[in-house]
């Protein structure tokens, strides 16, 4: 990882909230389906979230999807761990994985 | 950016092989896709890994040129 402070930013979120979504807009007003589809996922697990916005900074819009090395938003983390964007957050939902290992951090 | 359809098959064909591949145009601009890859190379992996895969099979399109992708892979039996 290189001293980039916007990754020191970020690790700071992830360790800090045990669930994090890096999201366009935020969980009142998405600004993108793809987003706003994880944010009702987890508030119909009624899940404690913290909600990040990047299109108000470029330099984390960017740091992230490097951080991450994941090319797209929206990015859940949980515990620390990048889980996955939407896709894939819709599918462990569909499947009962994202209830199991909410549970299992919580 | 628009990408057309048969270069997004053609990626994706070239990385897989042996893929079911299944792509939909979504709002018919050539630039809100879904797609559906079924493969063996995705045998054992995590699905971040899995997408991952497809990602670099687009060779860095994605998230540029292709803007909206929703994405599902699955192994083939």
């Amino acid at each position: 990882m290189s001293d980039n402070p916007v990754f020191k930013a970020i690790q700071e979120e992830i360790d800090n909230n045990n669930v994090v979504l890096f999201m366009k807009g935020n969980a009142k007003f998405p600004q993108c389906g793809f987003s706003a589809l994880v944010v009702s996922v987890l508030q119909k697990l009624d899940v404690n979230f913290k909600d990040i916005n990047v299109l108000l900074d470029p330099e984390l819009r960017e740091g992230i999807k490097q951080f991450s090395d994941w090319p797209t938003i929206p990015q859940l983390y949980v515990n620390g761990e990048f889980i996955g964007g939407c896709d894939i957050v819709k599918e462990m939902y569909e499947e009962g994985e994202l209830q199991e290992l909410l549970k299992a951090e919580a | 950016m628009p990408l057309e359809k048969n270069i997004l098959q053609n990626l994706i064909k070239d990385a897989f092989p042996d893929a079911d591949i299944k792509i939909v145009d979504l709002a018919g601009d050539n630039d809100h896709w879904s797609v559906e890859v079924e493969s063996e190379a995705f045998e054992g992996q995590t699905r971040i890994k899995q997408h991952k895969m497809v990602y670099e099979a687009l060779q860095g399109k994605m998230g540029g040129e292709l803007h909206a992708m929703q994405l599902k892979t699955k192994v083939k039996n």
